[in-house]
This record gives structure tokens, sequence and C-alpha cells, in this order.
């Protein structure tokens, strides 16, 4: 024990190791995995916190299905299919991204991660444009939203519904944004390599989630109920 | 040492699949199938999930313990999914036919009422598509 404790010190001579080991731990696969366990066990939580949301969704839909179907004739299908494109996009950049970090690659690890995070940006100013389109149309829940016909009330339900989940979606986004910023830091000082980059891969599990969010969100927002309504 | 490292071919193959599945989700969205919409977009949905979690996340090349904590995350949505929603549609099953869903709650209607409709042609809401 002594003998480990003095060896760590220094880390030279035949106890030497990886910069990134850290002492808890014995090897770096041992690191790699907790670090991977750790990353899903927090996501276990991120699916039930958004479950939540989901389940408050599929309820409300099953109570009022007109109120579904004209709240989500309203959305903007086009731009929703972009979005869905864009982001299904910064996931395969992310997955080259995490390729490029596992083979040692510095420039490219960057790359794809800037390469991310524009298309995560690309997605968050579509979403603002849909939402300014929301509140031209008074369509935001609150004092003045107003939409005509006997369910105005219930479609309100809906746009809270849609705000609160595409806007929790977005906040993900954002933290996403911020946090790639700095994995792409540590990447360029050269912090990762072909024996250690394990903070890229659970960034890229984090990202992934977000994705597959928007997977879900997308048809159960702008797609389910749109042929129930007749074009107007 | 770190995770598995795919071929840059699976990602781009698992991203066409990803932009097929899309196209197809949006085209079944304007065709109407009735009560079969939800199950189809979900079923796709699913579908791209699953591909994301295999591929991109690297599950199918994970430990045991790591695809454990992966189904344990939707094993407990199923749960909380199933469990409420029985209870609610159940509800009332007993005292109306058709359950809660036919106790007035709502049923389908393909049609919006006609006051919408003509809410919609006199606003002059602008439609971006179409």
């Amino acid at each position: 024990m002594a003998e480990a404790l003095t060896a760590h010190g220094d880390h030279g001579g035949p106890h030497a190791h990886h910069p990134a080991l850290q002492h808890h731990f014995d090897t770096l696969d041992q690191q790699h995995e907790a670090a991977t366990l750790g990353m899903w066990l927090f996501l276990i939580t991120e699916v039930l916190f958004f479950g939540g949301l989901f389940l408050a969704y599929m309820l409300y839909r099953v109570w009022y299905p007109e109120a579904w179907a004209e709240g989500s004739y309203q959305l903007n299908l086009t731009l929703g299919a972009i979005n869905t494109v864009v982001l299904i996009g910064s996931s395969l950049t992310m997955a080259f991204a995490v390729r490029a970090a596992q083979t040692g690659l510095r420039k490219a690890t960057v790359g794809w991660l800037i390469a991310t995070m524009l298309l995560g940006l690309t997605f968050l100013v579509i979403k603002y444009f849909e939402y300014a389109e929301k509140f031209e149309h008074h369509h935001v829940p609150g004092s003045n939203f107003s939409f005509p016909g006997p369910h105005g009330d219930q479609v309100q339900i809906y746009f809270s519904l849609y705000f609160l989940m595409t806007g929790l979606h977005a906040t993900h986004m954002l933290i996403g944004f911020g946090l790639l910023s700095v994995i792409a830091w540590m990447a360029h000082k050269g912090r990762f390599s072909e024996q250690w980059s394990t903070p890229v891969e659970i960034s890229g599990l984090y990202w992934h989630f977000v994705d597959i969010v928007w997977i879900f969100l997308f048809p159960l927002l702008y797609l389910v109920d749109r042929a129930h309504t007749p074009v107007g | 040492m770190s995770g598995h490292v795919s071929p840059k071919r699976v990602y781009y193959a698992i991203f066409g699949a990803l932009m097929v599945l899309t196209i197809v989700t949006v085209y079944v969205a304007t065709v109407n199938l009735g009560r079969l919409n939800f199950p189809v977009a979900l079923g796709i949905a699913i579908t791209k999930a699953t591909l994301v979690i295999l591929f991109f996340m690297h599950a199918k090349y994970s430990s045991r313990l790591t695809k454990l904590f992966v189904g344990t995350a939707f094993f407990f949505l199923l749960v909380l999914l199933t469990l409420t929603m029985s209870d609610y549609l159940s509800r009332g099953l007993k005292t109306y036919p058709g359950g809660a869903a036919g106790s007035g709650y709502g049923e389908r209607t393909p049609t919006p009422p006609a006051d919408l409709r003509r809410g919609k042609e006199e606003g002059g809401r602008e439609r971006t598509e179409h």
C-alpha cells in the first residue's frame, strides 16, 4: 500500500499510469465502464423525466382527440421535418466525432464536434422561427391565447404540452451545446487519445438521447393527428 | 482502452435508414388510417430510436450490465405508461359502453366542427405547407 502511494506520487517508474486514470480505478477499461454506466443511469432518469410529459400527452390525447387533431394541424410540418433531418444529421456527426476521438484523430474530433454544435444551433434557430409563428397566431397558452371553434380550451392544453415538451427538449439542446463546447476545447488541447476518449463518448450518449426524444416528439406532436383534420 | 470503434459505413447506413424512416413517417401521416395512424407512427419512431441506441450509442457492443441499464429505462417507462393508461382508459368501463373513451370524453370525429373550418377561411390563417 505504501509502495503504491509513493509510486503514484511521482507518476513514474514501474507504477506509471495514464494521466487520465483516476486513482480509485484499476484500469482505464474499468473507468470507461463505470463512466458509461453512470451516464446511462442519468439517462434512465431523463427517460422518466420526459416520460411524465409523454404520459400527460397520451392521456389528454385520448380525452380530447378533436383538440389534438386541430392543434397538431397548426404546427409547421415542413419546419418540423427539416429539424428532424438536421437533428439526425447532428447525431451522425456526433458518432463521427466519437469515432475520431477513439482513433486518436485530434483535428477530426474537434471538426466533427463543431459540425455537431452547428447543426444543433440550426435546430434551435428553426425552432425559434416556429415559436415566433405561434406567438403571432396567439397559439401560446396564456391570456393572449385564442383559437376558433368549440375546442379552444382543449387546444390550449395541446399547446401547453407542445411548448413544455419542445421547450424542455430545446433546453437539453442548449445544455448539450455547452457540454460539447467544453469537450471540443478539451479535444483541441489534446486531452483525448486512442487510450482515453470516454468523455467524448459519454457526451455523445447524451447528444443521441436528445435526438431520440425528438424522434418521438416529431411524430406525436406534428404527425399522428394531421390526417384526421381535412385540409382547409 | 476505449469503447467499440465502428466502421464509418455502418454510421452512414444507419443515417440512411433513419432518413428513409423519416420520409415514410411523414408520408404515412398524410394518409388517414383512422386509429392506425398512431401505432404506425409510434412503431416507426421506436424503430428509429432502437437504431440510434444500438449503433450510434453503441449499446449493441457494450457490456451486459450496460445493456441491462438501457433496458431498465424503457421497462420503467412502460410501467409508467401502461399502468396509468390502463387505469384511465378502463374508468367507466362498466357504466359506459366502450369505457372512458366512449363516455363522451371524445369519440374520434374525422371532421372538425363547421365553425372551425369557417374560422380558418375567414381568419386567413397562413399555411406554409401544401
